[in-house]
């Protein structure tokens, strides 16, 4: 009997909202005890901070330009190599229960399997999953935690924001005391909710197998991903009025402008409105509309969100526990991608390579019973990417690493990560939407964040980002044409390309908006 | 707002043989993955798709010298939508098709125009399956 594995994603989540990673305003004991027991990272990054791209690399263990989900609405190949088919190989149970996201949601002709299960009453098996089941952020949609809701709650699909307007974009609604964009207030039962949904799920699933299977379980949260919608029974945990501006904030509004202008400058221009260059922000919504209040109360309601994962979690734990599996149990914790949530004026997500969207909450407890030579509470600060997820899962199986993943298991503490190497992370971001296309590649070392922009709509490709992280760590400061920094620039572009694998051609097609 | 979307692809087959197929307006559902029926009345074509929705259509042209086939989605969630299916022959015995969709709201020619992709492939797989005849 080998080791057992619980894979924890959120969707959206900020590495500030943990209590261990510094967070005050969601209490996350469960997420913080996990900490405490194993290895806490400080600097996880994706290598997409969009849903469909960071997802397809977690499953593949590959660059984004590698896998060649290049941005939201290109599916994921079915055939496409998978993690949990290595694992399932293996002869590990495998399963992924909450939002999966490999392929677009919007698919009126149901041509993609993920789609297809719900309606047709079966649970996969697809992508090495034996067990698919899923959710997303609402109860639109043709996946399980929606016809589920349908068939047992009718009277609470309602109740949900409705994430797309009449016209399919990403809406812009007002809610919530403050008329923050895609705050709102929920009145379904938390025990409808989906977060307690894909902790139900799991459970369920979990019961089903034998003592000694060994497994893989993916449990995918779609929280606190925006619509902020919690069951409206959960609001008054938080009272937004006491939330404390995010230190991203840039209250004085010249100041922030002033900031945003010494930025490339798509950033300007989104916050003025003129350019909503991707998908995933509200098309009519002008950031610069942004309040105080609204971001106090936008970010209430995702600590909420985060806190009911919390306890989701622990409810899983609880029942593991019980069940006598924690031992023999590793349990990694993460998010897709971040939320911009207030910093610089802005909400949501795009292309902006910062901490608020990169910078990731990672915890590994490894299973009791090996350690995997890991100390309690041991803090990793190196640079680490979801790509070495995948290799970290099949060491715990102790399955041979496929020569397809990119990644490298995840180090035990900093000593590990500098023996093996673990100097950078990249990010990348494409996109081409309605004429609007905007391209960047990322590196992250040394302490630094350096950005490249390639043409595009906005850009002629000379422009770039530079943030020194130690003296800088708001990322006010674009040092890009900085003298002083020249050298290190340029040092730290050739080392984005001599890692950065090309981009996958031709280019998959977008099929979908999302 | 507007968007469009165009998708193509070279198919090696006489131009006549794949407009046979791409241009009966009946037998869409015969190569359009996710339209589970295709019917006819008139100007009228109705599809359901894989996901069990019904969608109405009005038939814009069906131009046999053309070869170009062109539609409308008149559902009230379209502001506007046109479809068009040019079947253009390249004069080496192969065949480029041409599907372009225009939509408003503009998200949903993403939509529409990711199944377009789809069909395309399955036109050219379909048609270069057999090298005798229209099919």
């Amino acid at each position: 009997m080998g080791r057992k594995i619980l894979f924890i994603t959120t969707d959206q989540q900020r590495y500030d909202t943990l209590g261990c990673n510094g967070g005050t305003i969601a209490r996350t004991p469960v997420v913080d005890a996990l900490a405490a027991q194993g290895v806490r990272y400080e600097r996880l990054h994706p290598q997409s901070v969009v849903c469909m791209p960071s997802r397809s690399t977690m499953i593949t263990g590959q660059h984004v330009s590698t896998h060649g989900v290049w941005m939201n609405g290109v599916p994921l190949p079915e055939d496409a190599p998978s993690v949990a088919e290595v694992l399932h190989d293996a002869g590990y149970r495998t399963a992924i229960i909450g939002k999966p996201h490999f392929e677009p949601f919007l698919d009126p002709f149901a041509r993609f399997a993920e789609n297809t299960f719900a309606g047709n009453g079966t649970f996969g098996p697809h992508r090495g999953f034996e067990h698919f089941e899923s959710a997303t952020h609402g109860a639109a949609g043709p996946l399980h935690y929606a016809r589920w809701l349908l068939a047992t709650h009718p009277e609470a699909v309602g109740m949900f924001y409705p994430v797309l307007d009449g016209s399919l974009e990403v809406n812009a609604m007002g809610g919530g005391d403050t008329g923050a964009p895609q705050a709102w207030v929920n009145n379904i039962p938390k025990e409808w909710y989906h977060t307690d949904w894909v902790a139900d799920r799991t459970i369920s699933w979990l019961d089903s197998l034998a003592a000694d299977d060994d497994w893989f379980c993916w449990m995918s949260f779609p929280d606190p991903h925006h619509p902020w919608d919690p069951p409206a029974s959960e609001v008054a945990r938080i009272d937004w009025r006491e939330v404390p501006l995010p230190a991203g904030y840039i209250e004085n509004q010249a100041e922030r402008e002033r900031v945003l202008d010494n930025k490339p400058k798509h950033w300007r221009a989104w916050y003025d409105g003129r350019v909503v260059s991707n998908y995933e922000a509200p098309l009519s919504w002008v950031p610069a509309s942004l309040t105080a209040d609204q971001i106090r109360e936008t970010t209430a309601l995702n600590a909420v969100e985060c806190e009911l994962i919390d306890e989701a979690i622990g409810r899983v734990l609880q029942h593991l526990r019980a069940k006598g599996c924690d031992d023999d149990l590793d349990i990694v914790f993460t998010t897709d991608h971040g939320e911009l949530g207030g910093d610089f004026g802005l909400l949501f997500k795009g292309p902006y390579h910062v901490d608020g969207l990169m910078r990731l909450p990672l915890i590994w407890r490894p299973a009791p019973s090996s350690r995997a030579g890991a100390e309690s509470g041991t803090t990793v600060t190196r640079p680490v990417g979801h790509l070495d997820l995948a290799p970290t899962f099949c060491t715990i199986a102790g399955v041979e690493i496929p020569h397809w993943m990119e990644g490298k298991p995840l180090p035990i503490d900093d000593t590990d990560a500098d023996a093996r190497g673990f100097e950078r992370v990249l990010t990348e971001w494409d996109s081409e939407l309605f004429g609007v296309g905007v391209h960047l590649r990322t590196i992250t070392r040394d302490g630094f964040v350096c950005t490249t922009y390639l043409p595009g709509t906005a850009h002629d490709g000379t422009e770039g980002e530079l943030y020194d992280l130690n003296d800088d760590p708001l990322q006010r400061v674009n040092r890009w044409d900085d003298p002083a920094l020249a050298a290190l620039r340029s040092d730290l572009i050739a080392d984005l390309w001599d890692h950065q694998p090309p981009m996958q051609l031709p280019l998959r097609g977008v099929e979908a908006p999302v | 707002m507007y968007g469009t979307v165009r998708h193509e692809i070279r198919i090696q087959r006489p131009a006549a043989d794949v407009w046979a197929l791409a241009g009966d307006a009946e037998r869409l559902c015969d190569w359009f993955p996710g339209i589970v029926s295709s019917a006819v009345d008139g100007t009228l074509r109705t599809i359901v798709t894989a996901s069990g929705i019904p969608m109405p259509e009005e038939i814009l042209a069906c131009d046999d010298t053309q070869r170009r086939f062109q539609y409308r989605l008149t559902m009230p969630v379209f502001k506007h939508h046109r479809g068009t299916i040019d079947v253009i022959d390249l004069h080496d015995d192969t065949t480029l098709v041409v599907y372009s969709t225009e939509a408003d709201p503009r998200a949903m020619a993403l939509v529409i125009g990711g199944g377009t992709a789809g069909a395309l492939r399955e036109l050219k797989r379909q048609m270069e399956l057999t090298t005798e005849g229209a099919l």
